[in-house]
């Protein structure tokens, strides 16, 4: 067994209780840290995805006694999304000094990423939460960062409303325990289906609790309100990485949709798509009238932010290989154009000159959709994937409609109207490095679908999922 | 070489300028210039296969999962439209090296200018439908960034907006319309769609797809309804309009109907649309046009109108009516783009564009005045320019088709332009001259030449239509119509067409207007006409508003609405997933019950009640809180969880100390904030979702689960596998030491925040403390409570260890023990102060979470040199006399990182909130 699988959650943990022990006052040391964290996570990521599927098994006890964390394509998937983003994002936020505006970023950001990988790997529901709370509290460190009345206030409906999920989450896996005994992923998998069809209401009530719980970290509507407020007043470097934990959320409704309740579980029966397919839909309504309606650019990112969310969820929800595959696609896509927005809107902030207008402009045209960047591609791909649905195609073109307009309208206002070339210019490292990986995912996207392509189906027969964590072996 | 090469071209150019600019404009030009030329000569080498009836194509596989590849053709279509875009390019590049003032930022108007060029070369040049969306959209999003270009002036930002709205609206209809073909047709490339005529016209999709690709089809090339985009655009500077909007991207959509035409026309949806589409856009502007006062407004509508000339050629779905909307895209690209040259001359030469206040350039202006007689004279249809040949083809198709009202409707609009276009002419160079406030003379060669070489053009083509163009048209209306084309254009076709007859009719109904002018004028001025550019911010301003109104009513910052709506989503889909499905009643018999737990479970729900209705003062409600604590607590110890019984109590304790501190200074009381309704309903649910979490405990609670529960391999394997003969601190150690490893780090995570936010507060009027009532406080530091504290320290710590060193066996373990410690030394705060305490503290807090951290990694990295995975524990008997036999155990090291944590990040939280609470003189 590797020890590879476990160190993108211990490496960038010990790291940030190295940077507390001997480093808190050092801005230069945690820079340096921080940097070498973030690189070799990147690293282990590139590695990790070229792996087998495969099970670590904590404490040697066997699954599902213990906690085990498997990796399969899509979790190292989202370990190199997440390393990749926090790459770009930290290197905006020192090179615009935001890390130095408050105490701690380097410690919590490290935390942040140890959070989320350890919730991408874990093959444990209730290890999960653990995770979902550890990327909780950091990320509303990393929310505060820097304080201010306005940020502050936002971060409490933020941690407010996610302790309401956290509390649902230990409700649904009190539920999940209490009826099956077991809190393994893949032992889940294996026992559900054997669930007698007189019995199911419990199952039920878990599944849907639980799908609750990721549609709150999804922002999916009607469990959205917390987003807004606290994208558009996080610092901008850190509502860029934010951009990934929404993606948590759809991760996590990914990975329960396919392995543990799947569509073809006799004891849902569709519950779940049923669900999530008409919440998709309004989230994508929400997302585009508020992207059309906003006036700062933050805020309208957030909403934009949100109406990629439902087209990702609406492309869930049909839980095909081919629409998962149009999923993963677009999801690593909205992360980087969220990101790459936010960044941007942080450096228009003060400056507001051609070279960020340009910026503003490709990245705007990759939120709305428009080609020739990737979400043009990903919209394809999911109007594709869901090819026998008018509802699902007017929604998303509309959304893309009110979007370009709403992010044309604002461009034109920030860049045409005001522009504003007095302040110094800030570095745009960050943000470049964010849309090159965005021309990368266009120029690749035949590869990279071939690969998500794999990813899916696996998602959809997790035989080697279930297999890796070898359960039953010490029955 | 590849066609993919030739596309990437101009995209190459774009990127120059920015590297040429330093060398001056015509280096800059020259460069871009150069790039053009070269796709150029690259097309025309293709010409002699072209003409042999040979399809070029290159394939380049980009998304083959989806059929988006970058699959690109050449024929006679494309070859048409690709030399307009780069002959006619090449030409405005030399214009607006001369027509732009030096003060513009040039570099990035020839980079807007060339990504436009490679965005259409690219629409003509694709063999896959999808590739030729990607540069649809981006011929839309080029000419935003063209027609915006004077960014400063308020038309050109609303016209850029108004375009790409519109552009784009038609633009992401189009997509959806291009995948219901390809998916009818079995794949996304030309090459396969345009052989499944059959298969496409007899789908069920046929008609949804035909409305949306024409709907893309008709915003872009401006036919009524969607005309209204194109007179705004004219905000972009001149060599623009001359360019994007008359002669290349306007045509795009035309393009695609003739792209299409074998598969789509020819079928009565087709026709009628398109026909009719084209007809009414075709007359109605050319009536705008005729009252127009404005040279680029005059020009933009009869564009709108020769565009809709265009689309009911290609309507009529016949081989001959499409032969003559090829040639008069040709023709008209020629004269109009001349003509929007010269009325940037006449601008430049005058400084108004306004016809009335123009006159009598003849003289001034001869050069002029020759070149714009020729492309005017064409455009109204006068013999012998090419504008003749073309509507003359129309009139004869307008002719043969029923009923009635076409031909009268052609011969009307035909009317119509010979009207605006002598309007045009005489009104700028016949006549009295005004005084000029400048006198206007004739510009240097590179503004007149390039119109010069298009009215060379237009009379060569005019006077030699088989030798100049035909090869041209025969190509490209055979690639059209998908059969071998000859065409036979001439200038005198006898006396028996009626299309002579109607031309007539024409030129004479024209005169007759202009005699009638100013009549007709003041009509016009007078109706009341609808404004297409007020109804369409009318209908934008509506959309923002609504969407405003909903957005902000919707997320109104409100937490408790969030919460309400999530907690009804919560318990309505629970209640749903129960009650749709059956559940067997439970197996389990229910505990009997005692007198102690009644009293303590009443007290319990009494306090809470109690806390309910006094929550708002806080002081009270805090201890009502305690009070539920406290009974928790004794309940798990009275349900045998002495554990839990222990951290629970521990943990309520600390919290209490913490919460008391925070309530330091904030204000003794909530101000009351509900009221009414909003209090009866958030009651009601809360009501409710309790109802609901008790009902589910009570559900799980009385029944076994389904399947045998992990937690027998516990208890089981706790001492032979753990060493350790307490379960529950086997279990948090080691069965699943992973999320102890992970909950610490969050206890930790949070003291660092608690930190981060106090120490950003600090000096903030939110530090402010609070008033105190006087007489209030009393005795800061009682010696009373100093001296017992100072007692209660050691024997913590001694109780501390002592759990912490039984834990692994009995009820301990790190966790209580830290925080027994932190009991100890929250004490001493409490009774001695902030500063009394910090002075004497040696270790910082800061580190013993950095600490704990560490520890807890080093314990689990550990195993790694054993083989063994993460946190993996190993344990041995140690025999050290007089002890007992003890145990060695890794479990104990981690045990360590978690104490260390959770004292570290208890005493943070405490220190941080005790200096906030600290009043701030001197910060």
């Amino acid at each position: 067994m590797s020890q590879l699988l476990i160190l993108p959650v211990i490496l960038p943990a010990a790291l940030a209780g190295f940077i507390i022990l001997f480093a808190r006052n050092a801005l230069a040391v945690q820079r340096a840290i921080s940097g070498f964290g973030t690189l070799a996570l990147l690293a282990l990521a590139i590695t990790l995805i070229q792996a087998p599927t495969q099970s670590y098994f904590l404490g040697n006890w066997p699954a599902p006694f213990g906690i085990a964390l498997t990796l399969d394509g899509l979790s190292a998937l989202m370990l190199l999304l997440t390393a990749s983003l926090a790459l770009i994002v930290l290197i905006h936020s020192i090179a615009t000094g935001w890390d130095a505006q408050g105490r701690h970023f380097h410690a919590l950001f490290l935390f942040q990423l140890m959070g989320l990988n350890g919730a991408f790997l874990t093959a444990d529901a209730f290890n999960l939460f653990v995770f979902f709370e550890v990327l909780l509290i950091a990320s509303y460190g990393l929310m505060v960062h820097g304080g201010g009345q306005a940020r502050i206030r936002a971060g409490v409906q933020y941690v407010a409303f996610n302790l309401l999920g956290s509390t649902l989450f230990l409700f649904a896996l009190a539920t999940i325990y209490s009826t099956m005994g077991t809190l393994n992923m893949a032992d889940l998998a294996q026992k559900l289906p054997l669930v007698g069809a007189d019995d199911t209401g419990l199952i039920r009530v878990a599944a849907v609790l639980l799908m609750l719980v990721f549609a709150i970290k999804a922002a999916l509507v009607p469990l959205q309100f917390w987003l807004p407020g606290t994208y558009a007043n996080a610092p901008g470097p850190v509502a860029a990485l934010f951009a990934v934990m929404t993606k948590v959320g759809a991760y996590a409704l990914i990975r329960f949709g396919t392995l543990v309740f799947p569509g073809d579980l006799p004891a849902l029966g569709g519950l779940l798509a049923g669900l999530l397919y008409p919440a998709a839909l309004a989230t994508i309504a929400v997302g585009a009238i508020g992207t059309l309606a906003a006036g700062a650019l933050p805020r309208q990112i957030a909403f934009a932010a949100i109406g990629s969310m439902g087209t990702l969820l609406l492309a869930v929800s049909a839980f095909t290989p081919e629409a998962v595959s149009a999923t993963l696609y677009y999801l690593i896509h909205s992360t980087l154009a969220t990101a790459a927005l936010f960044l941007i809107a942080d450096l228009a902030r003060t400056r507001r000159d051609g070279l960020t207008a340009a910026l503003y402009m490709a990245a705007a045209i990759a939120m709305a959709g428009m080609p020739p960047l990737s979400g043009f591609v990903g919209k394809l791909l999911v109007l594709d994937a869901l090819r026998s649905d008018p509802l699902a195609w007017t929604f998303i073109l509309l959304a893309s409609l009110l979007t370009m307009i709403g992010l044309a309208r604002q461009g034109s206002d920030l860049f045409w109207k005001a522009p504003n070339t007095e302040a110094p210019a800030q570095s745009k490292a960050g943000v470049l490095l964010c849309l090159a990986a965005l021309v990368a995912l266009t120029l690749a996207a035949g590869p990279i679908t071939g690969w998500l392509g794999q990813t899916a189906a696996a998602l959809d027969a997790p035989e080697a999922y279930i297999a890796a964590n070898r359960l039953g072996v010490a029955e | 070489m590849s066609l993919a090469l030739i596309a990437a071209l101009p995209f190459l150019g774009a990127l120059t300028p920015a590297l040429t600019q330093r060398f001056g404009r015509g280096i800059a030009t020259a460069t871009v210039a150069l790039f053009s030329a070269a796709a150029l000569l690259l097309i025309l080498q293709h010409v002699p296969a072209i003409m042999a009836g040979q399809t070029i194509t290159t394939q380049i596989n980009w998304l083959p999962t989806l059929g988006l590849n970058a699959n690109f053709r050449l024929d006679g279509l494309a070859l048409l439209f690709a030399l307009l875009i780069l002959g006619i390019g090449l030409l405005i590049q030399i214009y607006a090296r001369f027509y732009l003032d030096t003060s513009e930022p040039y570099a990035r108007f020839l980079t807007y200018l060339m990504l436009f060029q490679g965005a259409m070369l690219g629409i003509v040049l694709s063999d896959n439908i999808l590739l030729l969306l990607v540069f649809w959209e981006m011929t839309s999003l080029s000419s935003f960034l063209l027609i915006g270009f004077w960014s400063h002036l308020p038309k050109a930002r609303q016209g850029a907006r108004m375009a790409l709205a519109t552009t784009g609206a038609g633009g992401l209809a189009m997509i959806a319309g291009l995948l219901m073909l390809g998916h009818v047709a079995g794949g996304y490339d030309l090459s396969t769609i345009l052989g499944e005529r059959a298969a496409i016209q007899a789908s069920p999709l046929y008609v949804p797809a035909l409305l949306l690709i024409l709907l893309g089809a008709f915003t872009k090339s401006a036919q009524f309804p969607f005309h209204y985009w194109l007179p705004h655009a004219m905000a972009a500077p001149t060599p623009v309009s001359a360019y994007l909007h008359s002669a290349t991207m306007v045509k795009a959509g035309l393009f695609l109907l003739a792209r299409l035409w074998p598969v789509l026309a020819g079928t009565p949806e087709w026709f009628w649309i398109v026909t009719s589409a084209g007809l009414i856009t075709m007359s109605f502007a050319a009536g705008v046009a005729l009252f127009k006062d404005d040279l680029k407004a005059i020009l933009a509508y009869s564009t709108v109108s020769h565009l809709g000339l265009i689309t009911f050629l290609l309507g009529l779905g016949t081989k001959a009516a499409a032969t003559a909307a090829v040639f008069h895209i040709l023709c008209h690209a020629t004269f109009k783009a001349a003509l929007f040259m010269l009325a940037g001359i006449v601008d430049h030469a005058t400084h108004t564009r306004d016809i009335r206040a123009l006159g009598g350039l003849r003289r001034a202006m001869p050069i002029s005045f020759a070149l714009a007689s020729i492309a005017t004279l064409s455009m109204a249809g006068i013999p012998p320019l090419n504008g003749f040949l073309s509507k003359e083809m129309m009139l004869e198709e307008a002719a043969h088709t029923a009923p009635w009202v076409i031909p009268v409707l052609a011969t009307f609009a035909a009317l119509l332009s010979v009207a605006y276009a002598l309007r045009f002419l005489v009104y700028t160079f016949l006549g009295q001259a005004p005084a000029y406030a400048h006198a206007p003379h004739d510009p240097g060669a590179g503004l007149w030449l390039p119109p010069a070489i298009l009215a060379a053009l237009v009379v060569a083509i005019g006077l030699a239509p088989m030798a100049m163009a035909g090869w041209l048209v025969d190509a490209a209306a055979s690639a059209t119509t998908g059969e071998a084309v000859h065409a036979h254009i001439a200038l005198w076709h006898g006396l028996q067409p009626p299309a002579l007859w109607m031309s007539l009719a024409a030129v004479g109904g024209a005169l007759v207007v202009l005699g009638l002018y100013p009549a007709l004028r003041a009509a016009w001025d007078g109706a009341h006409k609808p404004d297409a550019k007020a109804m369409f911010d009318a209908g934008m301003g509506w959309l923002t508003k609504t969407a405003t109104a909903l957005t902000q009513g919707l997320h109104n910052g409100s937490l408790s609405r969030g919460f309400a709506v999530g907690l009804c989503s919560f318990l309505a889909l629970g209640l749903y997933a129960y009650l749709s499905a059956p559940t067997l009643p439970g197996t389990r018999a229910l505990t009997q019950i005692s007198f102690a737990p009644v009293v303590a479970f009443g007290l319990l729900m009494t306090a809470a009640l109690a806390a309910t209705a006094l929550h708002r003062k806080r002081l009270l409600a805090l201890l009502l809180t305690g009070i539920v604590g406290l009974i928790l607590s004794a309940s798990f110890a009275y349900l045998s969880a002495p554990d839990l019984a222990l951290t629970q109590i521990t943990v309520e304790v600390v919290t209490i100390a913490l919460m008391l501190l925070a309530l330091n200074f904030l204000p003794k009381t909530t101000p009351r904030k509900t009221a009414g309704f909003r209090k009866l309903r958030d009651g009601g649910l809360a009501v409710a979702v309790g109802t609901g979490v008790a009902a589910l405990a009570y559900t799980l609670m009385t029944r076994e689960a389904m399947f045998p529960p992990i937690s027998a391999f516990h208890l089981a394997q706790s001492l032979p596998g753990a060493g350790g003969h307490n379960a529950v601190n086997t279990i948090i150690v080691d069965f699943r030491g992973y999320d102890t490893y992970g909950e610490i780090i969050v206890l930790g995570i949070a003291a660092l925040l608690i930190f981060a936010l106090t120490e950003s507060l600090l000096g903030t009027r939110w530090a402010v403390q609070p008033d105190h009532a006087a007489g209030d406080e009393g005795d800061a530091h009682p010696v009373m409570l100093q001296t017992a504290t100072r007692l209660i320290l050691p024997m913590a710590m001694l109780v501390g260890v002592y759990l912490f060193l039984r834990g692994h066996n009995e009820p301990g373990g790190g966790f209580v023990a830290g925080l027994v410690f932190a009991i100890g030394l929250v004490l001493q705060y409490i009774a001695s102060g902030q500063d009394w305490a910090a002075a004497r503290r040696r270790i910082p807090y800061h580190a013993m979470i950095g600490a704990g951290v560490l520890v807890a990694s080093a314990t689990g990295i550990g195993s790694f040199l054993a083989g063994r995975p993460f946190l993996t524990s190993n344990f041995t008997h140690g025999h050290l006399p007089p002890l007992k036999d003890f145990e060695l155990a890794t479990a104990a090291l981690f045990d360590l990182g978690v104490f260390l944590c959770v004292l570290g990040a208890v005493m943070l939280a405490l220190d941080a909130l005790a200096r906030l609470a600290k009043p701030q003189e001197g910060r």
